[in-house]
């Protein structure tokens, strides 16, 4: 946690530039949790005129999409709509054609690899889950750790009794202490969503991207889930891309519709239902 | 109502029974080539040939161990391993020809005629430079193709098919005389090492003393990578290397590093091989070789660190005896153990042992 910024005697001579984050304590966002990401300008994620094709199909078309610092997004659209590849773009899996993505008011994510981006503070949940299978889940989280992740540090790396308690503290938000010893691929689908989710967790990320992350789970772990996610937003930023709409409405306070690669429509759940167009995407025409 | 107890006893027992049959084998090995030196006509005296052979099975063993670490642990199949051990076994082959040449040019230059050494033989009559030789050989072509293989992300059956290309073309062009390797017939008919003879009983035992060593050393350190945070990675890299990436890896590094290491170990080994075989020649770079070696890993157990031994151990040991009594049929029985395995035991002869040992 990041206290008032000091007030230094240059605060005459120069104007005071809020990069500490500070301001948003006042603005009720919380302060952010790392020092480095410049978001003096409030938004976490700003994409600019994307457009991708694949073979002549255009998989996103100039799409437009900001994320505030601490916002919890959904995203939603019928299938097709471009929203795994947006995360694609996001993530530096996929290189847009034309446009802009920021990470920050600064990081330019298409100029960077994948693992680069993932350092920076992007962490991606995939739609299917995905775990090292032979590890143990102790271990998942221990490699998905926020720490120095070259190669020689591996070879000498031991767990800080810090470290080890933010993995602690991880399985017990998580309600996995009692599988922590178990390998990764014995677990059930919704236990395995949630290690992913706890994979995201440790790596301390600033902005997580989750694509469908309560696909098979159980009513009570959807709700459970919710609860999670809302009590992430404000620390950390969330985009999620999910088709339950019980569960869009039930965490969402801002709900994005993309149709054919690019934004329908934007607004709360009820507006966005409430939106002829979208009445028409979904249902057809 | 006994089982659970049964079961618990047995798996108390199961690490150290191993650990006893190893520390067995490992004593066993030692004392071979002591039993060698003993006078001819004494009992229990052990003949060059058995110990030549143990000795080349051991040289087999470490690559097997080498392929089950970028295999069973990164899972890099690579099909062309062979080219890094007759690399390590050319190179120690160089300083051996020098020295049976004395002042003069090896034999087959000779015999084609040449009056100086190609540039690339400069340093070989010192052993030091050979033995640099011997890890920089393979290394650095394992860093070359590696560094350009893992950058364009070649991964699976397309890195296998392409290791296999590299130790083909390799083959190829030690075939050809003007490379400057002896053509066809390789390096032969050694003479010396260090200047001891390298048929004495002596020298033999201590090269098998050697190979046993680097073969322990190799053991130790593919365990202590593999219970290393390291070792994690490479499972990972394994299983999810795109989740690897999004949690801030970069997977080239990591495999880059069990790659060149992996060829360094084979080149060691080949370095262990020649003097002890007494030969070597392109057919080491052979396909068939490097598959063969696979076919170890597979029977004994990949991503194990005892599976690949044993595998080696197995299979070359049923080659020599298949070789002698029936030698038209070894091939086809090699095919049938490798489909055989396949099918019936994805996890070797260790997955064998382990299902046993937990009913």
């Amino acid at each position: 946690m990041r206290g008032v910024p000091p007030v230094h005697p240059e605060f005459m001579l120069e104007p005071v530039f809020d990069n500490l984050g500070a301001g948003r304590d006042a603005i009720g966002l919380g302060s952010r949790r790392t020092a480095g990401l410049d978001t003096r300008h409030g938004t976490v994620l700003s994409l600019e005129d994307i457009s991708v094709s694949f073979d002549g199909f255009k998989a996103l078309n100039a799409l437009n999409l900001y994320i505030g610092v601490g916002e919890l997004r959904c995203i939603i659209g019928p299938n097709g709509a471009g929203k795994t590849t947006m995360m694609d773009v996001i993530t530096g899996k996929t290189r847009p054609d034309t446009g802009s993505a920021f990470f920050g008011d600064t990081l330019d994510l298409t100029r960077m690899s994948e693992y680069q981006i993932a350092q920076a503070g992007i962490g991606r949940k995939f739609q299917k889950p995905t775990v090292f299978e032979a590890l143990t889940v102790f271990e998942n989280l221990e490699l998905a750790l926020k720490t120095d992740k070259s190669v020689w540090a591996s070879l000498a790396a031991r767990l800080s009794g810090e470290q080890q308690q933010r993995i602690d503290e991880v399985l017990a938000t998580l309600r996995l202490q009692s599988l922590a010893q178990r390998q990764a691929g014995l677990l059930s689908h919704g236990q395995k969503q949630f290690l992913e989710i706890g994979m995201l967790l440790v790596q301390e990320p600033q902005l997580l991207l989750l694509d469908e992350p309560v696909a098979g789970m159980t009513d009570a772990e959807t709700e459970f889930t919710a609860e999670l996610f809302k009590g992430l937003a404000g620390k950390h930023s969330l985009m999620v891309v999910e088709h339950d709409m019980g569960f869009v409405g039930s965490i969402a306070d801002h709900v994005t519709v993309l149709h054919q690669g690019s934004v329908l429509a934007e607004g709360s759940l009820e507006q966005v239902q409430a939106d002829e167009r979208v009445v028409e995407v979904y249902l057809g025409r | 109502m006994n089982q659970p107890l049964l079961v618990t006893a047995s798996q108390k027992a199961g690490p150290r029974l191993s650990l006893a049959i190893g520390a067995v084998v490992v004593l066993l090995l030692l004392a071979l080539p002591l039993l060698s030196l003993l006078p001819a006509d004494h009992a229990l005296q052990v003949s060059a040939y058995t110990l030549t052979l143990v000795g080349k099975i051991l040289c087999y063993a470490i690559v097997a161990l080498a392929l089950d670490l970028v295999w069973g642990y990164a899972g890099l199949l690579s099909l062309g391993h062979g080219l890094f051990f007759a690399l390590g076994g050319y190179a120690m082959g160089m300083y051996l020809m020098r020295q049976a040449a004395g002042d003069g040019l090896p034999g087959f230059m000779t015999f084609l005629s040449w009056t100086e050494l190609p540039w690339y033989w400069a340093g070989t009559q010192h052993f030091a430079w050979a033995l640099c030789l011997v890890v920089l050989a393979p290394g650095l072509l394992a860093l070359v193709f590696g560094f350009f293989a893992f950058r364009s992300r070649i991964k699976g059956v397309y890195f296998s098919i392409m290791t296999q290309a590299l130790t083909f073309a390799g083959m190829l062009l030690f075939f050809r005389n003007e490379t400057g390797f002896g053509g066809n017939n390789g390096f032969t008919s050694f003479r010396t090492i260090l200047g001891f003879d390298i048929a004495a009983q002596g020298t033999r035992a201590v090269l098998f003393l050697l190979t046993v060593g680097l073969l322990l050393a190799s053991l130790y350190l593919c365990w202590r990578l593999t219970q290393s945070k390291f070792g994690r990675l490479l499972t990972a890299v394994r299983d999810a290397e795109n989740r690897l990436m999004f949690c801030g890896y970069d997977p080239r590094g990591y495999k880059l590093l069990v790659w060149v290491l992996s060829a360094v170990l084979c080149g060691l080994a080949g370095a262990l091989y020649v003097p002890q075989v007494g030969i070597i020649n392109p057919s080491e770079m052979s396909p068939t070789n490097s598959i063969e070696a696979a076919v170890w890993v597979a029977l004994g157990g990949r991503g194990t660190l005892i599976g690949p031994l044993l595998g080696a151990g197995l299979v070359n040991g049923m080659k020599s005896w298949f070789t002698v009594a029936f030698p038209e049929f070894w091939l086809f029985f090699l095919g049938a153990l490798f489909i055989l395995v396949t099918l019936y035991l994805p996890k070797g002869v260790v997955g064998l042992l382990k299902k046993r040992s937990q009913p």
